[in-house]
């Protein structure tokens, strides 16, 4: 986890402060900010632990994302949707891995192949509904 | 699976954040400690 990231606990009922600032309505909550305090991913609710560390690679992935470094984000968002493919996060992953990578190239076929995938492995997402548009 | 020092100072961490690249993870929590 400190490979990756700088872990900060908030507790309720020493930094309720912290809570609204940020606008925490639950626990657990997580949130990923940039270094300039922009949150990038939040997770609510408890998790089992594949599911929560899909989400933690989905949130850098995002973050890649936002800095518009869209190899770096493709290959977090492959990771989870090759590594937790039955995690909560693996259809989001699947379906960002595709747009980066037609972010990253400008070749659509990425994104019919992800509508394909997505179909595919998790038909009943909205993830598949989203990408549905991209298939021929 | 080696132990999180997890930090409480938002700000600080934002502050290392800013000097290291690497993103903050907030963990807000009502567990006991």
């Amino acid at each position: 986890m400190t490979a990756h990231f700088i872990p900060v606990k908030v507790h309720i009922k020493e930094q309720k402060q912290v809570f609204d600032r940020f606008g925490a309505l639950w626990t657990p909550t997580q949130i990923v900010l940039d270094p300039d305090g922009e949150e990038r991913h939040r997770i609510e609710g408890f998790l089992p632990v594949e599911d929560f560390l899909a989400q933690l690679e989905l949130g850098l992935g995002k973050r890649q994302f936002q800095h518009q470094r869209f190899g770096d984000a493709e290959r977090l968002f492959r990771s989870v949707c090759d590594e937790y493919p039955k995690s909560g996060g693996a259809p989001e992953a699947c379906y960002w891995a595709g747009v980066a990578a037609y972010k990253n190239t400008n070749d659509p076929k990425h994104l019919g192949a992800t509508g394909e995938l997505l179909k595919t492995r998790y038909p009943d997402s909205e993830w598949a509904r989203k990408a549905s548009v991209w298939r021929h | 699976m080696p132990q999180i020092t997890w930090q409480k100072d938002v700000d600080a961490a934002l502050t290392q954040s800013r000097a290291s690249g690497k993103p903050v993870l907030l963990d807000f929590s009502a567990a006991p400690a």
